[in-house]
């Protein structure tokens, strides 16, 4: 049943990806990517982390991605004009991607003893909130780390309003 | 799980969704009703009495005529977006029901017979798919090609996206009391003393309850914040251009959060299917058929009292300028919602 799960949404965050990258208008592209972002939630529910799952649905699919559409409906951006891209591009990209791809392939598999395995399923059976265990690491152990962060995401909001703000 | 005991497992499940879609359509019908009824009163007219005794067969005629109109469609539209739309906001508008607990909890065969799915993170699945539910908003704005539509759904979108926030934040408070996010937890947490212990009174969170109101009369597009669909600037709305089924998929999805609004206010801060006299009453009529009825009932009188508190909002208010709806949300319930939750869980603390 999970093993189903992870199969189907796998698929789907895989074709959403693709579907991102083929599509030409920007609002399509940009709605392929709420959908993998969807998967990937569910993908992480399946893995046992619900709150995780939860908070990449609201956070990102609901509030980031809204406001990428939001950009693109209104800069009212057309379909995209299709180029061969440059040479280099194609010289380099294709074997640089193979490389990357069988490098890590190769970590994984020789490695795989010390990076410890995952199995798939059986993760929703024993019923564990990690919500209490996500708090006590963020607001104890690591209390330090995460008032740094909302301090910087503070001073870029206020980066946006100064850029934002009329000059006069 | 042996095999048949999966297959009975499987088969009530199933029928188990069914009723509930059932029931759910038929609710957003007869509010539908209810509104035009009340509504009418409140305007010193009838409303609706020519179709069926009261008026009571008027939503069917409504859902025939609806079905039987043509289905317009604006040629410079982005053809697969526009059909999509509707789609998504009705599902996520129905979707979010199936986490409510609208009865006590009885199992039989192992199937939880008055809560289709009883999740951990209940809450947030019913925050998240609201969430979802903007891109139908947003989408049939943009694709039906039309500046009153495109208007509309910009003014829903911003106002949805900006009152999210005032809205969770409300709900922290009563998070913080349940030390959980299962509503069926939440329920629990409140029924030891009946109205005594719900949320509103003993809980203290009468400021989060009206601060979750507000915010989601904002995040239902309802009156006073129904700029989106302003009938004198903006023609309908979003979905000026939807005809047919279509539009009418927008109505019942709008009708349909509603229900899911006054589903969870009346969870979270009205004990849900728990009784308001607590266990005062445990000894009269005490048999297996009543246990399941009374919470059930109690349960659909506080829907009820939140829509009705809807369709009086609506009769008794006039709509706010937009200015005005971007400072409320902002500068007034989001920093009355953080004052909330400071204040509860000093409470908690010195109480714990």
């Amino acid at each position: 049943m999970q093993l189903a799960l992870f199969l189907i949404f796998g698929a789907l965050a895989v074709a959403g990806a693709i579907n991102f990258l083929l599509q030409k208008h920007p609002i399509n592209s940009a709605l392929s990517l709420v959908v993998v972002m969807i998967s990937l939630a569910i993908l992480y529910w399946s893995l046992g982390a619900e709150f995780l799952a939860a908070a990449q649905v609201i956070v990102y699919s609901g509030a980031v991605m809204v406001l990428f559409v939001f950009v693109i409906m209104l800069l009212n951006a057309g379909k995209e004009e299709h180029t061969h891209g440059s040479r280099a591009a194609y010289l380099v990209g294709f074997p640089g991607a193979a490389a990357i791809f069988c490098l890590l392939s190769f970590v994984f598999l020789s490695e795989g003893k010390a990076l410890g395995a995952v199995t798939l399923g059986g993760h929703l059976n024993d019923v564990v909130s990690n919500i209490s265990q996500i708090s006590s690491l963020l607001f104890r152990d690591l209390l330090l780390p995460f008032e740094v962060t909302s301090i910087l995401i503070l001073v870029a909001i206020l980066g946006a309003v100064v850029l934002a703000r009329k000059e006069r | 799980m042996s095999q048949p005991d999966l297959l009975t497992f499987l088969l009530l499940s199933i029928l188990k969704v069914a009723v509930v879609l059932v029931l759910t359509l038929m609710a957003v019908a007869y509010t539908v009703l209810l509104e035009r009824k009340v509504l009418g009163r409140i305007q010193n007219r009838w409303g609706p009495t020519r179709v069926g005794p009261f008026g009571l067969l008027q939503p069917l005629t409504d859902g025939l005529k609806l079905f039987l109109k043509e289905d317009l469609m604006p040629i410079a539209s982005e053809r697969p977006l526009f059909i999509i739309a509707p789609i998504i906001a009705l599902t996520c508008a129905l979707i979010s029901i199936s986490v409510v607990p609208f009865g006590s909890h009885t199992t039989k065969y192992g199937v939880d017979l008055f809560q289709i799915t009883d999740l951990n993170i209940g809450l947030l699945v019913i925050l998240g798919i609201t969430s979802i539910g903007v891109y139908g908003v947003a989408l049939s704005g943009w694709s039906s090609n039309n500046k009153f539509a495109l208007l509309g759904s910009l003014r829903a979108t911003s106002q949805m996206i900006s009152y999210e926030l005032a809205l969770g934040l409300s709900l922290v408070g009563v998070v913080l009391r349940a030390q959980s996010l299962s509503l069926r937890d939440i329920v629990n947490s409140q029924s030891a003393h009946g109205a005594l212990s719900w949320n509103i009174f003993g809980g203290l969170q009468i400021l989060a309850f009206f601060i979750y109101i507000m915010a989601a009369y904002a995040e239902t597009n309802r009156a006073p914040f129904d700029l989106p669909e302003a009938e004198s600037e903006l023609v309908a709305g979003y979905h000026t251009e939807y005809s047919s089924m279509k539009f009418a998929m927008f109505f019942m999805a709008e009708y349909a959060n509603m229900i899911t609004v006054a589903c969870v206010a009346s969870l979270l801060f009205l004990g849900g299917p728990s009784s308001p006299f607590g266990h005062t009453f445990d000894g009269v009529l005490n048999n297996a058929f009543f246990n399941a009825v009374f919470p059930i009932f109690w349960f659909v009188v506080k829907v009820l009292f939140f829509l009705l508190v809807y369709i009086w909002v609506r009769g008794t208010t006039p709509r706010l300028r937009y200015d005005q709806l971007m400072a409320f949300g902002w500068k007034f319930l989001l920093p009355l919602a953080i004052v909330n939750i400071i204040f509860t869980s000093l409470v908690l603390a010195l109480r714990g």
